[in-house]
């Protein structure tokens, strides 16, 4: 029988119980008396109450004591007590509290279970996103087929508002992408030709086709469902200490029972009712469940929503340790910089910006250089079309020249400078750049330096915001890159970097960890690739980098945007989480030490005592106080990206 | 008279609860079943695990069978922290799941409130 079908046997039962009780204080009394009593809580006690008994019994034999030991062993004294009471002194049976208690703990029971399930819902809602079926490319047709028939390497076409089977790269088409559900992104994200896509995201404007790479149980989706999965089913290590405490909980409560009953009865000399009720009233309220259920509620929340904003928390473990984090340690090269070299400053001695992109993109356009690239982009960024050149030729170790409309154009390092006559202001303005540690590029039309372009791989829009928001909540911020210094500082200096250790080799990285980690608890921020002996060294390996293999297996935390601000928001809200765990083990443990004395009847000379009534309310309370703390957890307020979403909406 | 007896039953009620909860029993052990390389074994829930321990070859494909009699609500999840598994278990019915034996060593499961345990020992 289901726990809510005893619950609704139990509120049967207990509804003419209680109006009885009502009305004999009104005077009134129902008729049949105490076997009316003994019917009504014989039906609770035998459907609604006795599986509590089976798996007590079921349970002792194999030496183990749970909740159903007390409940169970609690409700039967008082049951066979009444019975007894019924012959000898008809108006002092307990059937009522038999019936109350057993449908409130079935109550607490049932609202557990609702909470729980919402709780742990995560992952059936991350792969309930998943779309159901696709058009595939079969024979020359897109014919549909379920997600199961899909294999690697099938064509695929997206329509506007569809979603994405599988994980992909477009092969045909231009589209805005949906991915928030995976990646938390809020923004759409433009998609065109070799962009890769990602499986359950929803495709928004165009109409585009992909190749199939990763299906099953190889797409990211899968992997994040599996990653929340597994840290959902594992154990904080501080666990372990609550462990021992509940292992010997239940015992130590039925000692706690007996010993109440014998000072009363014994010492203090009540009769052996009172004894009894003050005995039965301990073994009533004391509630082992909430002790059991503090963590992994608070765990399962807090994994749960992290998921939802593309962090992944590999175990528990993880988030114990996020929690005594003081330095965090950043891989410059992608991780705080964009990790692409980009044009940072175009300084104009004679023409427009636009010109000056469109002869130095010319020049560069047939290079392959990552600088070149970087004025490429910025060109085509700006719907610039860059020159015809002709006469293309290279100045050794200096540039190259070609000519541009009739006149000679060339592009080049600072060292062109010296085959032109140039003033010092020109000069002075080259070393204002290199000292912000940007390369500097000339660009020359006409025997004349038209330009200086300073190029570097700058900084993520959200990198600065951060750093900030890291040191806000106290964290000690370190860069450590294989860079030069001069670069190196800059860029710290630009982000606000607490300290910086350049020229590491990328062999020396773990042991520069390790070197930090004397100081104090260290979490190390890489893009995985080449990190992933520092991310394992460090006590907190947060992964950055589009949801990769290799990310997710070294990192602790994955972050599946390359976001910055994610590192803050993930070490918020794994430190929320563990201290929700705590909060909750506190709280469990709190009420029974308050408890179980009350119950006792260790304050009745203060007029406190519980009938078993109110402690069955009190022990449903406590077990739901617990889920509904955790479930909380879902509602804190957590640090947001408002620098990058600012960009995007006026981009 | 009456409190005296009562206050010896109390005391022997209590050594009675300590020697049973925490004196050292032998634990319901079990083996799996090895059939054409493939390893399967049942667990019955029951006021706890039976086998509690379950002793599994290394490196053989193995699958476990549970089936819970127990109607506590405390029993309906059964987890697996170093596999990864977290269980429902409906009542009376056999949920069955495989299990990695790559790596050898002691695992424990327990409930999903961590009240009732279970060990695997895969060698």
């Amino acid at each position: 029988m289901s726990v809510t079908k005893r619950f609704i046997i139990g509120v049967i039962g207990s509804v003419p119980l209680l109006l009885n009780m009502i009305l004999s204080m009104a005077g009134i009394s129902l008729p049949g008396g105490a076997w009316l009593l003994f019917f009504f809580g014989s039906l609770v006690y035998w459907l609604a109450g006795l599986p509590f008994l089976q798996t007590a019994i079921a349970s002792f034999k194999n030496h183990q004591a749970n909740m159903d030991t007390l409940v169970g062993l609690g409700t039967t004294i008082a049951y066979f007590y009444s019975i007894y009471a019924m012959f000898t002194a008809p108006k002092g049976t307990y059937f009522e509290s038999v019936a109350v208690v057993i449908t409130l703990i079935l109550l607490g029971s049932v609202f557990e279970e609702r909470m729980k399930t919402q709780a742990s819902g995560a992952v059936e809602k991350l792969m309930d996103l998943q779309a159901k079926n696709a058009e595939v490319l079969r024979d020359g047709t897109f014919i549909m087929l379920p997600l199961e028939k899909i294999t690697v390497g099938d064509i695929i076409r997206v329509k506007p508002g569809e979603k994405v089977a599988v994980d992909g790269v477009i092969k045909d088409g231009t589209s805005t992408l949906d991915e928030s559900m995976v990646t938390g992104e809020s923004m759409p994200v433009k998609k065109t030709v070799g962009d890769s896509v990602i499986g359950a995201t929803v495709n928004t404007t165009g109409t585009f086709t992909f190749t199939a790479t990763n299906i099953g149980n190889d797409t990211l989706l899968a992997h994040i469902a599996e990653m929340v999965r597994e840290a959902q089913a594992s154990r904080a290590p501080i666990q372990k200490t609550v462990d021992t405490i509940s292992n010997i909980f239940v015992p130590v409560v039925l000692i706690t029972a007996i010993v109440t009953f014998a000072v009363w009865y014994v010492f203090i000399g009540t009769s052996a009712v009172t004894a009894l009720v003050f005995s039965v009233s301990v073994m009533i309220i004391a509630c082992p469940c909430a002790l059991g259920i503090a963590t992994p509620t608070a765990l399962m929340v807090g994994t749960g929503r992290a998921a939802k904003l593309g962090i992944l928390i590999k175990n528990g473990e993880i988030l114990e340790a996020t929690h005594s984090i003081k330095t965090v340690v950043f891989d410059k090269t992608g991780t705080i910089t964009v990790g692409k070299p980009q044009i940072t400053d175009i300084i104009s001695l004679q023409a427009t910006e636009n010109e000056i992109l469109r002869i130095a993109a010319g020049l560069e356009s047939s290079s392959e250089h990552p600088l070149a690239q970087a004025i490429l982009n910025a060109a085509k960024e700006k719907n610039i079309t860059a020159a015809e050149v002709s006469n293309f030729a290279a100045i050794s170790g200096k540039g190259v020249q070609a000519m541009i409309d009739g006149q000679e154009a060339f592009i080049g390092n600072e060292k062109l400078a010296n085959d032109f006559k140039t003033d010092n202001s020109l000069h002075e303005k080259i070393v204002k750049l290199q000292n912000e540690a940007k390369t500097v590029i000339l660009v020359g039309y006409a025997k004349q330096i038209i330009a200086l372009i300073g190029i570097q791989d700058a900084p993520k829009p959200s990198s600065k915001q951060a750093i900030s928001a890291l040191k806000k909540i106290g964290m000690q911020t370190v860069m450590l890159t294989g860079d030069n210094k001069l670069v190196a500082q800059a860029i710290a200096k630009d982000v606000g970097i607490d300290e910086v250790i350049a020229e590491v080799l990328p062999g020396d990285k773990a042991a520069t960890i390790k070197k930090l980690q004397k100081r104090n608890p260290v979490a190390f921020v890489g893009d995985g690739i080449n990190d992933a002996p520092a991310l394992t060294t460090a006590n907190v390996g947060i992964a950055m980098g589009s949801g990769t293999d290799i990310a997710i297996e070294s990192g602790g935390i994955v972050l599946v945007k390359n976001d910055l601000m994610d590192v803050v928001t993930s070490l918020v809200l794994a430190k929320k989480t563990y201290d929700r765990i705590l909060l909750n083990l506190f709280w469990a443990f709190i009420y029974n030490v308050i408890g179980i004395p009350i119950a006792a009847g260790l304050f009745t000379t203060l007029g406190l005592t519980l009938s078993p009534e109110i402690a069955g309310l009190a022990m449903a309370l406590s077990s739901i106080t617990v889920v509904l703390s955790s479930l909380l957890l879902n509602s804190t307020k957590l640090p947001t990206n408002t620098a990058s979403n600012k960009k995007v909406a006026t981009a | 008279m009456i409190k005296i007896i009562v206050l010896i039953v109390a005391i022997l009620l209590i050594a009675f609860i300590i020697w049973w909860f925490f004196g050292k029993h032998a634990e319901n052990a079990g083996t799996a079943t090895i059939v054409d390389n493939k390893q399967h074994a049942n667990i019955i829930v029951n006021g706890g695990y039976n086998p509690t321990v379950l002793t599994l070859k290394a490196g053989i494909p193995t699958t476990i069978t549970f089936n819970r009699k127990d109607p506590s609500t405390c029993l309906e999840k059964v987890v697996f922290p170093d596999f990864g598994i977290n269980q429902e278990l409906p009542q009376n019915k056999d949920v069955t799941f495989t299990i990695d034996t790559s790596k050898t060593g002691e695992f424990n499961y327990a409930c999903g409130m961590n009240m009732f345990h279970g060990k695997l020992i895969i060698k």
